[in-house]
């Protein structure tokens, strides 16, 4: 799975089913194993519960903006933003960019503080195979917000 | 990492604006998963934290992992009270430290 040198293709039928599960999941992480359940998967499942501690993250609020179809797997343009007012009361102190197929699930971690303004940020990832991108953002008060996305990569970004 | 870091910000800027800073800085970002031609792993070197301080105080952290590309791009924002100095540091693997100042003068 991590050694995608080749053009990867993704089973059509394959891909509906995923976009299909990943809708039907609501709370997002209510079934854990109607996901995929080898290695990263795990991987990725356990780092969420890392940064999630007890918390259930709800839906809403936060927008995670990929492209539906990637061509390049090494330069994938997303965009995160959390509706917040960014007070010292009320702000997202965190976003975290979690890969649920890349051979490492951690992406980046941004920190926000009330002088960011906006809870925003934009940068571009490396995608190994088409999967779902979680974004997952910490609130001030301790409650967490998350989104997820599914990609389709055309090329992987494993550098192989 | 010696090349300087590209950033922009809109103008005009006035006091309570909350404006967009875009970044972008040449790095290999190598992963650490990528090995050579007679197997030996190439080790990791990537851009693994980024922070911008605005007169000192953190506006915006960036703690970041081999799944961001090549020559990292970063957009984040942030609130201006006034003018000031826009302080911007990356940080790599090797030790390599890259540090951009931006100065703000609102209008």
């Amino acid at each position: 799975m991590l050694q995608c040198n080749g053009i990867c293709v993704v089973d059509r039928r394959e891909f509906v089913l995923g976009a299909t599960a990943a809708a039907l999941l609501a709370p997002v992480l209510a079934e854990p194993a109607l996901a995929q359940s080898k290695g990263p998967e795990n991987e990725w499942q356990q780092l969420l519960k890392r940064i999630l501690g007890d918390a259930t993250p709800t839906e809403g609020r936060i927008a995670l903006e990929l492209p539906e179809i990637a061509e390049n797997g090494n330069t994938v343009p997303f965009n995160v933003s959390v509706e917040s007012r960014m007070t010292e009361s009320d702000h997202v102190k965190a976003i975290h960019l979690i890969s649920t197929a890349n051979p490492q699930p951690a992406v980046a971690t941004f920190r926000f503080t009330p002088a960011s303004g906006k809870a925003s940020v934009a940068s571009r990832m490396r995608l190994a195979q088409t999967q779902d991108v979680v974004a997952l953002a910490e609130l001030s008060d301790g409650k967490f917000l998350m989104a997820r996305q599914a990609v389709r990569v055309t090329i992987g970004g494993c550098g192989g | 990492m010696t090349t300087k870091p590209r950033v922009r910000i809109p103008s005009p800027i006035k006091a309570g604006d909350v404006i967009e800073v875009k970044t972008l800085i040449s790095h290999v970002m190598e992963t650490g998963q990528r090995k050579t031609s007679d197997g030996k792993v190439i080790p990791r070197n990537i851009i693994h934290s980024f922070v911008a301080r605005f007169n000192g105080a953190e506006v915006f952290k960036a703690e970041l992992a081999p799944g961001i590309s090549a020559n990292p791009y970063l957009a984040f924002h942030m609130r201006v009270p006034g003018s000031g100095d826009l302080e911007m540091t990356w940080l790599d693997d090797g030790g390599n430290k890259v540090v951009e100042t931006v100065k703000i003068a609102v209008t």
